[in-house]
């Protein structure tokens, strides 16, 4: 069973066409570097099966079942969830209410529902628990690291059992250090079975973690392999154009 | 591994600041002990700040400031602004006014003039959320507007009776506690222990109605910003608008909402306002919006949006009109009121940059 499968996915914006009849199957539990150029088509790909966008030919199945998605949340209730590069959380929030932002849980006081602060905690550490990630659930985001950051923004897609986890840049802008926890957080989701296509310039972050390595070039695939049969040099000539094809 | 553990669960569960801690980095906490202290201080250097009818007047006062900035402090923890509640202050007691005027009970009057305060709310909400225009520019607009169908409406005559009602838009907005005693004590019979206990009660405790209608709605509205999805959601697009969306959040939806309400406490305290004094003019609310809006930041509301409470807007309130009051009562030509509340203003907000430099710093 593949957990997302593409097939002659094209995408066309007036007259660029910005992908060229990708094809691709990711496995549960398998760890995908997605790598290219700027304009190479990685955010469009990213886009079309976060439901942002839909492909102008091909098809896509989520866990062998045929799907066209129309908006966001029509990919998360089909247990696709995306760490945007920003995060997308909330400063002036905890940790906890950031996880359940917009998935909110309650509880009835008589005829009144009110939030359930109180398993929201308890939820969020748990999640937290199981990234091994040092988050209180009651801190403010603002006070956080950017590791910190990064583990709120995962444990948020964990909330829905999440089949694939796409993230975008997520060790772009960040420490040293903070990258290794980002790592980290990836190979714990890996544990879970989740798979992960991470979206990287960062050839040092992608052979670190991944599984399996797909570069772009020009909106077409060009390589798509195991890591452990490719090298930093291979990618680097593939991203550029330098070898044709891998 | 159990040693490791135990480490990230106590990690996880461990608080970073104490219940103490926290309160003394929050700007409400000093402003509500400035107010303390000021309230002390003006009890024992004059004899008329600490006088029944004195704190009566200051009670009523800063209710009607503090009821609209209840709605404020939601719009403005939106990231918003309204500048146009003193205008539908008005427009809300001129319906009230007119209507009652014409002989409609106050049961039908004080419903429409509450829908015309919502309907401006609506329109704020709808040409900021789904038009996307700024809220400052939409709103004075609305002030523009709505002051100005206030004066249609008006017709240009001041109006002193209200009609069939005319008694219970008075007690409504000018009575106290001690009205409700008294009617109590009637409806159980002036003669029964009861009676002579409601009786005593009447004549000891003078709470005025606009007061009373501030501490209940204040309840409410704390309840709301942070037991309800309603509050959660109005810090979060105060907080990042974006993620908001993308998280699925109502964005439009909530912040129409926001602008109503605002407008909806900005009715109610229109229609009290008529029935504490007793007529109506189209200078009604004139100015009140910058009064509100420097009640809610003195009380710790962020202007930049995202964090806010109804306890601030309530001590920011009771802060200006203390104020106010004992600037009159100590003399001092009324003239320099604006110089005190503006002082007020920067002192307050002044807190927050330094706390942001120091943060900044690190």
């Amino acid at each position: 069973m593949s957990v997302l499968r593409l097939t002659d996915i094209s995408k066309r914006f007036g007259a660029i066409q910005a992908l060229n009849g990708i094809s691709l199957s990711i496995e549960p539990g398998e760890v995908i570097g997605l790598m290219g150029d700027n304009g190479a088509g990685k955010s469009t790909l990213v886009k079309i099966i976060a439901g942002n966008f839909r492909p102008t030919h091909g098809k896509m199945s989520v866990a062998d079942r045929e799907v066209e998605f129309h908006r966001p949340i029509e990919a998360r209730e089909n247990g696709v969830e995306i760490v945007y590069q920003d995060l997308a959380l909330c400063d002036n929030l905890t940790a906890a209410a950031n996880v359940f932002l917009g998935r909110e849980k309650y509880r009835w006081i008589g005829p009144i529902r009110i939030l359930d602060h109180a398993a929201m905690y308890k939820h969020a550490g748990g999640l937290f628990r199981e990234l091994k990630s040092e988050t209180r659930p009651r801190d403010l985001v603002k006070q956080m690291s950017g590791g910190q950051r990064q583990a709120v923004a995962i444990a948020r897609t964990m909330l829905s059992e999440a089949k694939l986890v796409l993230m975008d840049e997520p060790t772009a802008a960040i420490s040293v250090r903070q990258v290794a926890e980002v790592l980290t957080l990836i190979r714990h989701l890996r544990e879970r079975g989740v798979a992960v296509v991470l979206i990287s310039h960062r050839m040092p972050d992608v052979f670190a973690v991944a599984d399996r390595i797909v570069v772009l070039r020009r909106g077409t695939k060009v390589a798509d392999k195991a890591v452990s049969k490719s090298s930093p040099e291979e990618v680097t000539g593939l991203i550029t154009g330098a070898i044709e094809v891998a | 591994m159990s040693a490791i553990s135990t480490t990230l669960d106590e990690t996880i569960n461990r608080q970073t600041h104490g219940p103490i801690g926290q309160l003394l980095t929050k700007q409400t906490f000093w402003v509500f002990i400035a107010s303390i202290i000021a309230f002390a201080a003006l009890s024992l250097s004059t004899d008329v700040f600490f006088t029944p009818s004195n704190l009566f007047n200051v009670a009523r006062n800063c209710a009607f400031v503090g009821i609209i900035g209840l709605g404020m402090t939601a719009v403005i923890i939106t990231g918003g602004i309204d500048l146009s509640v003193g205008a539908i202050l008005a427009l809300s007691g001129m319906v009230v006014g007119m209507m009652m005027a014409a002989d409609y009970p106050i049961w039908i009057a004080a419903p429409c003039a509450l829908l015309a305060a919502m309907a401006c709310g609506f329109f704020n909400g709808v040409f900021i959320a789904y038009v996307r225009m700024p809220a400052f520019v939409v709103t004075l607009a609305m002030m523009s507007l709505a002051r100005s169908l206030a004066m249609v409406l008006s017709g240009n005559q001041m109006v002193y009776q209200f009609g069939v009602d005319h008694k219970k838009l008075v007690a409504l907005g000018g009575g106290s506690t001690a009205g409700w005693f008294t009617w109590l004590a009637d409806v159980v019979g002036t003669d029964t222990s009861l009676g002579a206990f409601f009786t005593r009660l009447s004549e000891l405790i003078y709470i005025p109605n606009p007061a009373i209608f501030l501490a209940i709605f204040a309840l409410i509205f704390g309840f709301a910003f942070r037991w309800t999805r309603w509050g959660r959601y109005i810090f979060a697009i105060g907080g990042n608008q974006k993620a908001a969306i993308l998280t699925g959040v109502p964005v439009r939806q909530i912040k129409t909402s926001v602008y109503v309400i605002s407008a909806l406490m900005a009715g109610i305290a229109g229609i009290l306002q008529v029935g504490w004094l007793g007529t109506i003019t189209t200078g009604m609310g004139l100015g009140m919006e910058l009064i509100v809006i420097a009640a809610v930041v003195i009380g710790g509301t962020n202007l930049a949006g995202g964090s806010g409470t109804a306890f601030g807007a309530v001590v920011g309130a009771v802060l200006i009109e203390m104020i106010r009051n004992s600037l009159t009562l100590l003399g001092i030509n009324p003239f320099w009121q604006g110089t005190f509340v503006g002082a007020f203003i920067l002192i307050a907000v002044l807190f927050d940059s330094v706390k942001k430099l120091k943060q900044d710093e690190e």
